[in-house]
């Protein structure tokens, strides 16, 4: 075995410079575009205030939020002024519990006296508040013209100032006390009212009783069946909106299906007399190129933009404006297909003396069908994406629905809600879209 | 009538029923769009006629206050720029940090290169679900906990961006030549360094392809997200249309316009230079 020595490595680089010198450079780079990146990162969380953000993050604000997404909460109030009690869910008008309330919750002369669950319960009397939780001492909290007084130790779940105490020892479990009023809250998990709305005779039913109901005689509403009236129970939920949801949905895939298909169709004949190999006039296949352009440079939400003063709020308006935007960029990718054909086989076709038509039907068409149908059915599944984020602007659908929701925070279930379905619906096209590419292709 | 003849007429025969089911289902088809337009003329809440003869009103409105002799339509062009460097910018970081990001996600999910097996559908997952995700619903999302800034759209193109990157970089990963990463392993290299002598020269080129093609279309995403009050343009944008400034809007539509166009343009030259040939953009929407 022969080594080799410094002075014969020298010399190996030496005779092979050039390639040793390549290799220097190739390895520099990686490392200049790193340390590029990490500077130009640098300077995006300067410029974007990163640091005074995270300063500024509502932390709780997010916690409620998440918290209020997967579960409901009862709120029991008792207003010192008046001494009224009142137990409702989710604090809304129309939901309060009226002389029936739920077994945890007592409700007497004095105040209340409410079982939190896992041993942490409440009890109000007058002015006092007893908060007690198993392991800690029990807190006595008492409201007055000044403000609130707390005697015993504060630990380390709860917060207190004269203007306000509040406690939240686990998660589910929170207590507010002011000069004015008492505010308990229990959370369970679940979305409350998803089936029947809080006013409805079957709410709360389990499902064998709201089977059971559906086949006995007696009639739950008067005036309709008990199979209608199950049925109109959950697809007028006011709560839910199940058909309004259902049609905001219907609205987003039609605007997606439908600006898609119809802009294939109209971009086909368009892409022919833009490809060089179909129109020899210069002037008028570069027109359609910078038309082409011109479509897909203006976005979609631009579109809808202009659309939404001419047609309306509805899905004509998002139609109109994928149509244009996918005429513009399905256009370009298709000429850009028939440009690449096989003249070959449009000779063979010809040199049967085929018509014109049997020459674009036997020789061009079969050709370039598949990049028709891909690329279709590729931006089938994009538009519906685009088909929610234009909703949401203002075109309608289920876009519209979830900005709503979330803008006015109403309740941030119905907003999850919302985002699993547009989810649902865009997986499921993709997946339609997955499947129907494998088996035409 | 011999074999032939019977043949030939089974074959007219095969014909005549595939031209009929196919006209059958075209028919079909067309049954259906039309049944759709009507069903979306009828949820609309203006018609499509009406609308047809109202269509260039808007654009003519536009266009009237462009005109007119003291909209200093220039003046206001030049004010814009700055929110469209902003757009820029904010489209350029979320790209950087998503592509980096869908390089991760993307070994994690590539077969045949050595990563631990039950990593892979995890991964693969977790990137259809990040795509699925229409960018303004997380910026909305996070708006509302972080506050009004271009942090919330950053985050939102962040993380579509890695979803969809990541997909096609697992894609392009898979079609590597492995030739490369066989000698390497027989030299006793360890997986980081086979990764990066073997894997990533391979793929690198396309992987700046793709990460350019996703840079234009962020920059749209980024345009629209400024609408719900991420700032950049499209704040700009939505403040000019609430108000009807006709030269505004147009002055922000051209200037907006002219920045797509010039990324296009300057992203599909790098492309051509770095591998010689366009992808296709289909796959990227």
């Amino acid at each position: 075995m022969t080594t080799t020595t410094m002075a014969d490595n020298a010399a190996v680089c030496e005779r092979y410079a050039d390639v040793f010198r390549h290799s220097r450079r190739q390895s520099v780079l990686p490392i200049a575009l790193i340390i590029a990146a990490i500077a130009y990162i640098a300077y995006a969380t300067y410029l974007f205030e990163v640091p005074k953000l995270i300063d500024n993050l509502r932390v709780d604000r997010g916690v409620i939020l998440a918290t209020d997404s997967f579960a409901h909460k009862y709120h029991i109030v008792k207003r010192f002024k008046t001494g009224k009690v009142e137990v409702s869910l989710e604090g809304t008008r129309g939901q309060e519990f009226e002389g029936s309330y739920p077994e945890w919750v007592q409700v007497n002369d004095q105040g209340f006296d409410v079982d939190m669950g896992e041993g942490v319960t409440a009890t109000v009397k007058g002015n006092v508040v007893q908060f007690s939780v198993p392991d800690n001492p029990v807190l006595t909290v008492e409201a007055t013209e000044e403000g609130v007084l707390l005697r015993g130790d504060l630990p380390a779940w709860a917060k207190y100032s004269p203007r306000k105490f509040e406690a939240r020892p686990s998660l589910f479990k929170r207590i507010q006390v002011t000069k004015t009023k008492v505010e308990v809250h229990r959370y369970f998990a679940g979305w409350e009212n998803f089936f029947f709305d809080f006013n409805h005779p079957l709410n709360g039913k389990s499902f064998h009783e709201v089977v059971s109901t559906a086949f006995s005689s007696e009639r739950v509403i008067p005036d309709l069946s008990n199979w209608q009236s199950i049925w109109r129970g959950i697809w007028y939920n006011k709560e839910w909106q199940h058909k309004d949801v259902f049609r905001a949905l219907l609205e987003t895939v039609i605007m997606a299906l439908l600006g898609t298909v119809v802009a294939s169709v109209i971009a086909l004949p368009l892409a022919f007399l833009a490809s060089e190999n179909f129109n020899r006039n210069f002037a008028s296949r570069m027109l359609i190129r910078r038309c082409f352009d011109f479509l897909r440079g203006i976005d979609t939400l631009i579109w809808s933009l202009i659309f939404i003063r001419a047609f309306g709020l509805g899905p004509l308006t998002g139609i109109m404006a994928i149509i244009f935007t996918m005429v513009g960029e399905l256009g370009k990718l298709y000429s850009e297909a028939i440009e690449n054909i096989d003249e070959h086989q449009l000779e063979g076709v010809k040199s049967t003396g085929a018509s014109s038509a049997q020459n674009y039907a036997f020789g061009v068409l079969p050709q370039i069908m598949p990049v028709f149908i891909s690329q279709t059915l590729y931006y089938l599944e994009s538009n519906t994406r685009s088909a929610t984020v234009i909703g949401a602007l203002g075109a309608g659908g289920i876009g519209l629905m979830l900005v709503q929701t979330i803008q006015t925070s109403k309740d941030w279930e119905n907003t999850l809600y919302l985002i699993i379905l547009t989810l649902i619906v865009v997986i499921m096209m993709d997946v339609v879209s997955g499947r129907l590419r494998r088996r035409l292709l | 009538m011999n074999s032939a003849e019977s043949f030939s007429l089974q074959l007219s025969l095969e014909e005549k029923k595939r031209r009929f089911y196919g006209v059958l289902i075209a028919a079909g088809c067309l049954f259906l769009l039309f049944k759709a337009f009507v069903i979306a003329e009828d949820m609309n809440s203006g018609s499509f006629a009406k609308g047809m003869s109202q269509f260039l009103d808007y654009p003519a409105d536009i266009l009237k206050d462009t005109l007119a002799p003291n909209a200093n339509w220039f003046a206001k062009f030049r004010g814009y720029i700055p929110a469209m460097l902003e757009t820029i910018n904010m489209a350029a970081i979320g790209t950087l940090i998503g592509g980096i990001i869908a390089i991760l996600f993307a070994f994690a999910s590539t077969r045949n290169i050595h990563v631990w097996p039950p990593l892979i559908p995890v991964a693969r997952r977790m990137m259809d679900i990040m795509r699925a995700f229409p960018e303004l619903i997380i910026a909305l999302f996070l708006i509302f906990v972080l506050g009004t800034s271009p942090v919330p759209a950053i985050v939102a193109i962040i993380l579509h961006t890695t979803g969809a990157l990541g997909k096609l970089f697992s894609e392009v990963n898979e079609n590597i030549d492995r030739g490369p990463l066989e000698g390497l392993e027989s030299t006793g290299a360890n997986w980081l360094k086979r990764m990066r002598f073997g894997v990533l020269p391979q793929v690198s080129s396309n992987y700046l392809s793709y990460a350019l093609l996703r840079f234009e279309i962020n920059i749209r995403a980024s345009a629209i997200l400024g609408f719900v009050g991420a700032g950049g343009i499209g704040t700009e944008l939505r403040k000019a249309i609430g108000w009807s400034q006709g030269a505004d809007i147009s002055a922000l539509f051209v200037l907006l316009f002219l920045t797509i166009v010039a990324i296009d343009q300057l992203s599909s030259v790098l492309r051509r230079k770095v591998i010689g040939q366009d992808l296709t953009p289909g796959r990227l929407a």
